[in-house]
């Protein structure tokens, strides 16, 4: 039984070479990685254990069916044992805390990168504003709005709502957090693959909550030095833009199709 | 062993000459609707909420048709935010809390302690009208006209002020958990004083049923965290229309104040919803499996240290808001595993070496918890932070917590096959109650399995329309499949109730239960007993009918005396 309360950490240490995902992926950010094998350790105790319970269930149900009008033997206690699954829960517990302390800390926000960006979320889109620039993308339900951040580096999110309370999720970053208004929250990934990130709002905002999308590009750093460069001046016309295209998209079109990320 | 004591409980002044009311009350539905009867208001609490359960079932099936293809436009976007909005509600405020303490256990628990009613009959009857008014008045937004409440059961400020969500359905809504929510905490003042106060001679504190136990606990976590909510409803109505800020950032307040308000009545509200089904189980378990239930103290335990560690772990909920301290929460709300975990292991514990009977109230029993047992293992990755960060309000939560609930729905059918006979003198047809329970076990699998995928490929909740996704859109059509077996479990329920009506006399005992409600007549008469059994242990009829089959304890043979732990005896009667 002891073994129960290994494995989990085990399996954080083999970085998940061999071990089956359990419907997880392991995303694309430093983070995504190791919070993705906490979940195969988590999911290893979790199989391990529900198949055992699942299976001694069985096993009694089959074996101790009803045979006759006897009645069986009237124990009600076995101390030793149910010390054994009271003791045993709590090693695996404090197993999977530690598992957990050791990830979390991994997510620990680090504001001295040189990639900044502001992340506003209001009803029904997302604004991000990289500051020391004077670049701003804005975009809402039909146009969902493109995060462009450079690979290999630290990206530092400063998040914020202006009105209800949303939630920033990209999938392949295994990660979410609420944009709250009032509330400047914090956080920090760093993107290792190249590619378009699909992201969406995940707490319910009002009417247009399912349409709230957004992407994350990751780039190389050479293209989004050039990408900055080349928004600098434009920024402001293209933001004016944008948000004459959102008073004309005043409802959304039925047949709507976000592009899906590359997950 | 034989010998029976009369009934030491009819009080003077209650029960003189002028006899029952039964016999000269009011008849019809005036002795209903002046009833102060324990067992008629907890039918009438049964009877309504398990209409609840019809009425959140239904939008849950308009729910899962919406959801079968990308766009669909079954609902539009408005009407989807409120149906899933009052299919929360009505299953949460409305249907498994009333269910369990209104109903089963306002039926069940002052026969089980031998008491002739409730502590305040009056009160308990305020209860149920309370309730009943207040699911009217919630039900009432979908005719106004801006709709019913559409920000979520949860109602998160500030999307719940009135710039927000402006319809007079938000304020019913408001105004319908406050009623409802006093009608529990009535219901809660009732159980605890009727347990503590009305237990017949002998029956001490570790001779309760675990359900008395559970619905004492229940009980217990009504009285500590209802009134935490009625407060918070109070501050969002004046948010709303007397101009204070308490959750509004423009003012100085602060809107994550409501969820730390809401969540620590919210999980505590997890486990008063759960208890009364643990409880169910334990009661079930054990009589159709011939033994005592395995464990009984560690049980009592396990219910206590639940309760307790529900009380800290409320912050579970915020973890994404990223303003709790994370790793008490995490810490606290994992240690929630281990009492659950022996509650499990006692469950197999009593089947062990048993002689199980699969009746449907077993088989409901056992799918109960295979089915808690699926959600609490899920619920584990959901109390370390960092997962939770990665699955937070998406599919995999919604399959969660749905796991958890379809479990209790699992326990509640259970109990009304076991207890319904109790109730009505009348037992339900075995056969449409198996095909009730694979139709209902099974959906609930079909219907959890895909959503717990689809939030791993990254589905958020309370959408209506979602991305273009041949493998969403496959995973949301297995999930409503699963949805209509549901349904149709639940219309088998129904036929069964039409088809089993008044058909098949249950006697007073047809399980051979251990309890008292088993010694008394089906259904019991006006307070409960003519005559009660000695009681000596947590199985007074059972100790009547089989005086040679006492429980025992770790280590002792059939041939000895009980033993240090385990039943009681003489010199521990209260």
């Amino acid at each position: 039984m002891r073994r129960l309360v290994a494995l989990p950490l085990a399996a954080i240490v083999l970085s998940g070479c061999t071990v089956p995902n359990f419907g997880a992926n392991k995303g694309a950010t430093t983070t995504s990685r190791s919070v993705f094998h906490l979940w195969q350790g988590f999911s290893i105790g979790a199989v391990v254990i529900g198949a055992f319970v699942c299976l001694l269930i069985l096993y009694a149900v089959l074996r101790y069916r009803r045979t006759g009008d006897d009645i069986p033997k009237q124990t009600q206690y076995h101390i030793p044992l149910e010390m054994t699954y009271t003791v045993v829960p709590i090693l695996i517990v404090f197993g999977l805390f530690a598992a957990t302390l050791v990830v979390e800390n991994k997510e620990v926000a680090n504001p001295k990168t040189n990639v900044n960006i502001d992340v506003n979320a209001f009803q029904w889109g997302w604004k991000f504003s990289y500051p020391g620039s004077s670049v701003v993308v804005v975009g809402q339900t039909t146009q969902s709005p493109t995060m462009v951040i450079p690979v290999n580096t630290d990206v530092h999110i400063n998040l914020t709502s202006t009105d209800v309370i949303h939630g920033f999720y990209v999938k392949a970053f295994n990660f979410s957090r609420f944009a709250l208004p009032g509330v400047v929250n914090q956080f920090t990934f760093r993107a290792v693959n190249t590619g378009t990130y699909f992201g969406q709002c995940t707490q319910l905002c009002g009417l247009y909550h399912s349409l709230m999308y957004f992407q994350v590009k990751v780039v190389t750093t050479s293209e989004y030095a050039a990408w900055l460069a080349a928004h600098q001046n434009s920024s402001a016309s293209q933001a004016s833009q944008t948000a004459t295209k959102q008073q004309t998209s005043a409802h959304v079109p039925a047949k709507y199709t976000p592009s899906s990320g590359a997950n | 062993m034989t010998d029976v004591l009369q009934p030491p409980i009819t009080i003077a002044g209650d029960d003189q000459p002028q006899g029952h009311d039964e016999h000269h009350g009011p008849t019809g539905i005036l002795k209903w609707m002046t009833t102060t009867d324990h067992k008629i208001i907890g039918l009438s609490y049964t009877v309504t909420s398990v209409l609840m359960l019809v009425i959140g079932g239904l939008f849950a099936e308009i729910i899962r048709f919406q959801l079968t293809a990308p766009n669909n436009s079954l609902v539009s976007l408005a009407q989807y935010n409120e149906l899933f909005t009052m299919h929360g509600s009505v299953m949460i405020y409305l249907f498994a809390g009333p269910f369990a303490f209104g109903g089963l256990a306002n039926i069940i628990v002052p026969i089980q302690i031998g008491a002739p009613d409730m502590a305040f009959p009056r009160l308990n009857a305020l209860s149920y009208w309370l309730y009943l008014t207040g699911a009217i008045t919630m039900l009432a937004g979908f005719f106004t006209a801006g709709g019913a409440a559409n920000f979520g059961w949860v109602a998160y400020a500030p999307l719940s002020n009135s710039i927000n969500t402006p319809g007079t359905g938000a304020d019913l809504w408001i105004g319908g958990l406050l009623l409802t929510g006093f009608s529990a905490i009535f219901t809660g003042v009732n159980l605890t004083a009727t347990i503590f106060y009305l237990r017949a001679p002998g029956m001490t504190m570790f001779r309760m049923p675990i359900f008395t136990w559970n619905m004492l606990v229940t009980g217990i976590l009504i009285l500590l965290a209802f009134p935490v909510l009625t407060a918070g409803l109070v501050m969002l109505y004046c948010d709303r229309h007397f101009g204070t800020h308490i959750f509004s950032v423009s003012g100085g307040g602060v809107p994550v104040l409501w969820q730390h308000i809401f969540w620590f009545w919210g999980h505590p509200e997890v486990y008063i919803l759960a208890l009364p089904f643990f409880g169910m189980a334990t009661e079930i378990i054990p009589v159709f499996s011939r033994k005592p239930v395995f464990g009984y103290k560690g049980m009592v335990f396990a219910t206590l240290s639940i309760a307790a560690l529900s009380l800290g772990v409320w912050a579970h909920h915020m973890f994404t808001t990223g303003v709790v301290l994370l790793p008490f929460f995490s810490i606290m709300s994992l240690l929630i595993a281990v009492p659950t975990g022996i509650k499990i292991f006692n469950w197999i514990g009593t089947m062990w070496r048993g002689q199980i009977w699969f009746s449907t109230a077993m088989l409901m029993a056992i799918g109960f918890v295979v089915t808690f047992l699926i959600g609490g293992l899920t619920g584990i990755y959901l109390a370390s932070p960092p997962l939770d960060f990665f699955t937070h309000d998406t599919y995999f939560v919604v399959a969660h917590f749905h796991s958890v609930v379809m479990a209790l729905v699992l326990g509640g059918m259970g109990g009304l096959y076991y207890w319904g006979p109790k109730i009505t003198g009348y037992l339900l047809n075995e056969r449409l109650g198996k095909i009730q329970f694979w139709f209902l076990f099974l959906g609930t699998q079909v219907f959890t399995f895909p959503q717990y995928l689809l939030g791993l490929r990254g589905m958020p909740r309370r959408v209506p329309i979602y991305p273009h996704d041949p493998e969403w859109k496959m995973l949301n059509e297995w999930s409503t499949v699963g949805a209509v077996m549901i349904g149709i479990s639940t219309i088998v329920f129904v036929v069964n109730v039409g088809v089993s009506w008044k058909k098949h006399p249950a006697g007073d005992n047809p399980w051979d239960g251990h309890t008292l409600e088993w010694f008394t007549t089906s259904p019991p008469p006006h307070h409960n007993f003519y005559r009660l059994p000695q009681i000596r242990s947590e199985r007074p009829t059972w100790d009547y009918h089989h005086p040679e089959h006492r429980s025992l304890g770790h280590g002792t043979h059939a041939d000895e005396m009980h033993s240090l732990v385990g039943d009681g005896f003489e010199g521990h009667t209260s």
